[in-house]
């Protein structure tokens, strides 16, 4: 019997679910990134945290602080994404999947979206 | 497919299986994770006052001081630390290393010992310098 997929099918070969590693691959990348700038991040934020409003708007007014603190959000949130979608995938079945799967992409990226809005904010002086 | 409810039986699931440090470690990453993926709120809460001016980060900070969001503090950094370190485990056995039982339950001891550790000396190390 002649094959019914296209020639550009069997190339991809990601068979029906028309997704092959990126899941994996990108919590691996975002494991990796978290793991250097989140413990650069902690020792920044903790020596921040105990300080005045001026000690903390001066150093987000650095951009090398700025910018790091833009991917840290940008990492995490992408890592936490695809970490959640994994949870609700394995123990929520039926249409309430759907709901929280939904739910979870506007959660992180809401969270990215406040969170670099402020950061943003704070580089630029406002 | 989702919404088929058959009486066919499963695998056995969590309830039928005796605690391992292998399968504690596991459930602790998924749920550390999930306690970070909140926490975050608290995380983006803290910048965006710090964004807002003066007036809302004195709140904000007067909050974190508070004495039972200091606790929540600590569970927090554990989890994040907890998952980090989890996350190096799974990092090592995509290369294909320390998958033996041997190993495998060397690892899930390190990596609770290893969190306690880092989290207790972390917080001394805010107390004392901070």
């Amino acid at each position: 019997m002649k094959d019914m997929r296209t020639p550009l099918s069997r190339v991809r070969g990601m068979g029906a679910g028309h997704g092959g590693t990126e899941h994996f691959w990108q919590q691996r990348l975002t494991a990796i990134a978290n793991l250097v700038l989140i413990t650069i991040y902690l020792f920044v934020v903790v020596s921040l945290a105990t300080g005045e409003y001026g000690s903390v708007r001066e150093a987000f007014a650095n951009p090398i602080v700025g910018v790091g603190a833009a991917l840290v959000i940008i990492s995490a949130c992408v890592h936490m994404r695809l970490g959640m979608q994994t949870i609700i995938e394995d123990y929520i079945h039926g249409p309430l999947k759907w709901v929280l799967a939904i739910g979870n992409i506007f959660f992180a990226c809401l969270i990215a979206g406040v969170g670099l809005y402020a950061i943003i904010k704070m580089s630029f002086g406002g | 497919m989702s919404d088929v409810k058959s009486k066919r039986p499963l695998s056995p699931h969590l309830t039928i299986y005796r605690f391992k440090a292998t399968m504690t470690m596991s459930i602790l990453h998924r749920i550390t994770g999930s306690a970070l993926y909140f926490g975050t709120i608290l995380v983006v809460w803290w910048l965006a006052a710090a964004a807002s001016g003066p007036d809302a980060y004195a709140s904000a900070r007067s909050f974190f001081g508070n004495f039972f969001i200091q606790i929540i503090l600590i569970a927090y950094s554990w989890a994040l630390i907890h998952h980090a370190l989890g996350g190096i485990r799974h990092l090592i056995w995509d290369t294909g290393h320390g998958l033996s039982k041997e190993t495998s339950t060397r690892f899930a001891q390190a990596t609770i010992a290893g969190s306690l550790v880092l989290t207790v000396l972390l917080w001394l190390g805010i107390w004392l310098f901070a």
